[in-house]
Formats: C-alpha cells, sequence, structure tokens
C-alpha cells in the first residue's frame, strides 16, 4: 500500500480547484457555487468552496468529520448565510427563497413534527413547496420509502430509521430538479441502504440531479458521477469517478530480473520495487496491449515471472490518500 | 400570504397538542370554580349586620372580578409565553426548522405564521375563559361588566404584546430562558405599575414615573389597566370607590385607554415583530 500512496501523492492534477478561478455558471446548472467562505468565531469552517452540480447530475460530497460537508450544504439552501461567495440554484440566485421551489433536501439532524402523521408531514411539505400533489402521489412517495402502512401514525412514535425514510418522503414530495441529502443513511439498517441506493439510482434515471453528501464511500462509488473531496473547509480534489480513480496499478513478482529488464518495468509506469514484488503504476485508460506486451518482453528478457495481478485503486484509498497527503504538506 | 396561513393553522395544531394546554385548562377551571364560590358568599355576607347594598356590591364584584380576570390573564401570560419558545427556539434545537425553513419559503413568512397561530391561540383562550366569568359573575352576583368586548379585546392584546415578546426573545436565547424572561418582565411591569400607582397617591412625581415608563417600555400594564377599566361599574366607582382609587390600589383602575397609548402598543407590537424577524434572517441553523 504505501508505494501506491506516494505514488500518488506526486501527481495529484486535480488538486488545489479552490484557488482556481470560478467557471462560469452553466446556464442552468443544478447547483453553482464560487468562493463561499463561513467562520464560525475563530473556526473557520468553510474556505473558499466552489463547486457545480449540472443537471440530472448525480455527484458526491466526501471528505472526514468536521471538513465543512454539512455548512456547505446548509449554505446552498439558505440555512447559514457565507460570509462571502455566491450561490445559484436551478439558475436563481439562492438569495431568492423560490431557488428553492423544485429543491428536496433530507437534512443530517431531520426531525419532523411529532405531533403529525406521516401523511400530514407530506402535505404540509408539498403546501410549502407551493405545488399541488394529490394525495395517491404523497401515498406512493410513503411507499416509495417503505412507509406505506404507517401513513396515518404520529411520527413521534416512528424510530429513527424511520424518520428518515420520511425524510426522504420529504425530500422526494415536491418533484424536485435537484435533491440534497446530508447523509441519508445514517440511521438505516442495511435493508434500508439498499433502498435508498435504488432510490438515488431511480432519480439518476429521471434526470434529477443529486448533491449526496456520505461516509459510505462504497455508496457513493455506485451512484456517482462525480466526486468533491472537501478537507478542513476546501475542495481537496474533484472529478468524475474515472478521473479519480483512473490510475490503474500492476503488481508482479518476478525473477532474475537484470537491469534492462527493470528499465523495460519502468518504461510502462512508475514503478517501486521491495524484494521480488514490484508493482507499477500505469497510465489512465484501458488498453488491451500494456500488460500482455510487457508481460511478453519480460519473459523475452529472461525474467522469470511468478505472478501478474491487474489492481485499480478503491475511492476509499484515493481518499485516504488525498486526505493524508493533505495531513502530511501540512507537517512538513 | 398561503404559507402564513399554513404556519397559522400548523403552530395552532401544535399548541392545542402540547401539555400546557392541559395544565391551562385545569388552572382556568379551578379559577372560575373558586371564583363562583367567591361570589355567591359574597352576595350572601352582611357586613355590621347588613348585607351590601347594590352600589356596594357592584364596587365590591368590579374589584373582585378584576381580581380573578387578573388570575385569568396571568394564567395567560404564563400559557402563551411558554409555547412561543419553544415553537421558534425549540424547533430550531430539534431540526424540525431545518427541513421547513429550506423550503421556498421567508423566514419573515414562517415568523408571521407562528405569530398569528399563537395570537389566534391566546386570543381564544382570553375570550372563552373572560366569558365564563362574566357569565358566573352574573349569575352569582348578578353584575355584568359595562364594556366587556372592549375588555376582552384588550386582554387578548396584552396576551399578544407578551407572545411576541416571547417570539423575539426565541430568536436569540433558547426556549426556556426565553419563557421564563417574558413572564419576568411581565411581572416585574405590573410591578412597577403598581408602584407608580402608590406614588400617584402620593403625588411623588418620580415614583409615580415608574409605572409611565414601564408601561411603554412592555405595554402588558398599560393594556390590563385599560381592561380593568372596562371591567368595572363607573357609577358604583363615582359614587364609593373615589378613596381606593385615589390610594392607587391596584385592582382599580382611573381612566380608560388613550388611542395615542393604543397607537404605540400597536406599533411596539409592529417593531418588536420587526425585530424578530431581522433576528430570525440573520440566524445560523
Amino acid at each position: 500500500m504505501g508505494p501506491v500512496i506516494a505514488g500518488a501523492r506526486q501527481d495529484r492534477p486535480l488538486l488545489g480547484e479552490a484557488e482556481a478561478p470560478a467557471p462560469e455558471p452553466a446556464p442552468a446548472a443544478a447547483v453553482w457555487c464560487s468562493g463561499l467562505r463561513k467562520r464560525y468565531r475563530r473556526r473557520t469552517a468553510v474556505d473558499g468552496v466552489s463547486l457545480t452540480v449540472g443537471r440530472g447530475e448525480v455527484v458526491g460530497l466526501l471528505g472526514p468529520n468536521g471538513a465543512g460537508k454539512t455548512t456547505v450544504i446548509k449554505i446552498l439552501l439558505g440555512l447559514v448565510r457565507p460570509d462571502a461567495g455566491e450561490v445559484m440554484l436551478l439558475g436563481r440566485p439562492a438569495r431568492d427563497p423560490y431557488a428553492r421551489a423544485r429543491v428536496g433536501y433530507l437534512p443530517e439532524l431531520f426531525r419532523y413534527q411529532p405531533w403529525l402523521t406521516a401523511a400530514d408531514v407530506l402535505a404540509l411539505h408539498a403546501r410549502l413547496a407551493g405545488v399541488a400533489v394529490p394525495d395517491r402521489e404523497r401515498r406512493e412517495f410513503l411507499a416509495a420509502v417503505g412507509l406505506a402502512d404507517r401513513a396515518g401514525d404520529r411520527v413521534g412514535g416512528f424510530s429513527k430509521g424511520m424518520q428518515q425514510r420520511l425524510g426522504l418522503a420529504v425530500a422526494l414530495v415536491a418533484r424536485p430538479e435537484l435533491v440534497v441529502l446530508d447523509e441519508p443513511t445514517s440511521a438505516m439498517d442495511p435493508i434500508g441502504r439498499a433502498d435508498v441506493r435504488d432510490l438515488l439510482l431511480s432519480l439518476k434515471a429521471r434526470r434529477v440531479a443529486v448533491l449526496l453528501n456520505s461516509h459510505l464511500i462504497g455508496e457513493v462509488e455506485r451512484v456517482c458521477d462525480r466526486v468533491f473531496i472537501l478537507d478542513k473547509g476546501r475542495v481537496a480534489a474533484s472529478g468524475t469517478l474515472a478521473e479519480l480513480l483512473g490510475r490503474r496499478e500492476l503488481r508482479l513478482r518476478l525473477d532474475e530480473v537484470s537491469a534492462e529488464a527493470e528499465a523495460r518495468l519502468a518504461e510502462a509506469g512508475r514503478l517501486t520495487r521491495s524484494g521480488d514484488a514490484f508493482t507499477v503504476a500505469l497510465p489512465a485508460g484501458e488498453d488491451t496491449t500494456t500488460v500482455p506486451d510487457l508481460v511478453a518482453d519480460l519473459v523475452g528478457l529472461g525474467v522469470r515471472v511468478h505472478a501478474v495481478e491487474p489492481g485499480r485503486i478503491s475511492l476509499e484509498e484515493r481518499l485516504l490518500d488525498i486526505l493524508r497527503g493533505d495531513s502530511d504538506g501540512e507537517s512538513r | 400570504m398561503t404559507v402564513v396561513l399554513t404556519l397559522a393553522a400548523l403552530t395552532l395544531r401544535e399548541a392545542v397538542r402540547r401539555r400546557v394546554l392541559r395544565a391551562l385548562a385545569v388552572l382556568t377551571v379551578a379559577l372560575l370554580a373558586l371564583s363562583a364560590w367567591g361570589f355567591s358568599v359574597l352576595v350572601r355576607v352582611e357586613f355590621d349586620g347588613s348585607a351590601l347594598t347594590s352600589g356596594e356590591a357592584a364596587l365590591v364584584a368590579s374589584q373582585i372580578l378584576n381580581l380573578v380576570m387578573f388570575g385569568l390573564s396571568l394564567i395567560a401570560a404564563l400559557g402563551t409565553a411558554f409555547l412561543a419558545g419553544p415553537t421558534l427556539a425549540g424547533e430550531i434545537e430539534s431540526g424540525i426548522a431545518l427541513a421547513v425553513l429550506a423550503r421556498p419559503i421567508r423566514r419573515s413568512a414562517v415568523l408571521l405564521g407562528k405569530w398569528l397561530g399563537l395570537v389566534v391561540f391566546g386570543s381564544g383562550f382570553v375570550v372563552t375563559a373572560g366569558l365564563a366569568q362574566f357569565v358566573i359573575v352574573r349569575a352569582t352576583a348578578g353584575y355584568w361588566p359595562p364594556q366587556p368586548a372592549a375588555a376582552l379585546a384588550l386582554l387578548a392584546a396584552q396576551t399578544a404584546v407578551l407572545l411576541t415578546l416571547g417570539l423575539l426573545l426565541s430568536t436569540v436565547i433558547s426556549p426556556m430562558a426565553s419563557g421564563i424572561v417574558s413572564v419576568g418582565l411581565f411581572g416585574a411591569t405590573w410591578i412597577a405599575g403598581v408602584v407608580g400607582g402608590v406614588g400617584q397617591a402620593l403625588h411623588n412625581e418620580g415614583v409615580a414615573r415608574v409605572g409611565t415608563v414601564s408601561r411603554m417600555l412592555l405595554p402588558t400594564d398599560g393594556l390590563w389597566r385599560g381592561a380593568m377599566h372596562a371591567l368595572q361599574d363607573p357609577i358604583a366607582l363615582a359614587q364609593l370607590g373615589g378613596p381606593a382609587l385615589e390610594g392607587g390600589f391596584p385592582f382599580l383602575s382611573k381612566a380608560p385607554l388613550t388611542p395615542a397609548y393604543l397607537a404605540w402598543t400597536g406599533l411596539w407590537v409592529v417593531l418588536a415583530l420587526g425585530l424578530a424577524a431581522l433576528a430570525f434572517h440573520r440566524r445560523d441553523l
């Protein structure tokens, strides 16, 4: 693992976006924000965050605790006033409350009026959103989150997981074009998590934009088109999954490696060696010739090949790599 | 406007569901029952070997009615102050406000809706309990206040002023603290009013000014005095109540409210609501 991280630290083409000039607002991006800053007394929570979520795009927000993810989300939704920066939602400045007319939100701290029934809560949110949602459709939303038979029960009697499911239905009830989900599975059991994943995929299929903040990297990896990694209030890295995870590596166990053979290995990609284990970081992009050609050449050079194991860097490794890289950078 | 009405209805529904309401109902019924018993004894009792004349009875009934209505207004004040705090600050603390305020609505509309719901609740309580009290006095002592509608309207206004204060405080401090502070200020203003009355009786302008100033700062006591004036029998008071009035007795009121004072009260409510809206608008959730 060590060499992978060391190698990855050197080429971080996607880092430092915070300092890059903000992109022009796309005509109808679901979310566009630029230069967001927020200080709480002496602590800087958000420090120059710019990000975009295109229409119909599913974007993940990752980062350690206290990285500023929830604060960014709250700024986008007008719940927290930024000290600086600009936000557009679905093409409207977020200062205008009507920018949120087609936005659904599941907060990290999800609580709904305990004296209302689940059906009442949905009716209330549809009314507040100014959307006429027929009763039948509201029941469908409850059914979609697995609360069909609890529609008439008071929210006060719901478990945390059920309240979070209700929160999902609330986020979806006003036929949103953008859904912001802050840790949507934090209180859910594995079945609930699978349901949320299906729900996210169905939103994606319906071209509803989603901004997803989640600690579950597997979840993000499976559904997100793009990822923003936040650390200490800044965007530490961002890009499509292919961009972030594009690099492949090849692990080999070799014997009788001559200097010539080692040069051939280094030609294929950045090489690290420990004993008879060699790791070659291959450049991004799928191709069918690099690995067989390399192996053929090595055999031709008299190398005895014991094992060849292609590997892909997971988002989790990449995330740790980026975050650790940051803290190393600081201590230096 | 739909948002304001939706939230007013929601707040009203919440208020009705809260345990505070049950406590209010128990207190009110206890007070009404006690006053029914008191008034029925009053008309039969003999002082110095003779029953009260009709004028004396009206004067005593006025005073006791004022006393009981003060109790009712205190219950209304406590109830609404402790409802106003949780409805805003409590929802911010619990997180209920997050999902609601992420909707395409203005925070000022949320505040106004909650205020309206609480005003309807407080006024409903004052009118119901007040009318019940009037009927009890009528049935037991045969006394009917000269301006019942004005009295109830002023009591409702007093409740509205106090819950506006509660809402304003709850935008900046915790729910329980806002309830305690607003009830404390309500009590302090009443006491300042009594002190001012004593100052008037002693012709000490400095002391009298205490009541005047406190009545401007928080109009609850002024409105309460206006309500008392509307409840007491003017003829009996003119004939028999002179010394009590001059002596600054706290359950009799000398003069009706001036239109200027009512206008100031209206302005006070608008200013307090505006300030609350400003504080709420700037608040990070």
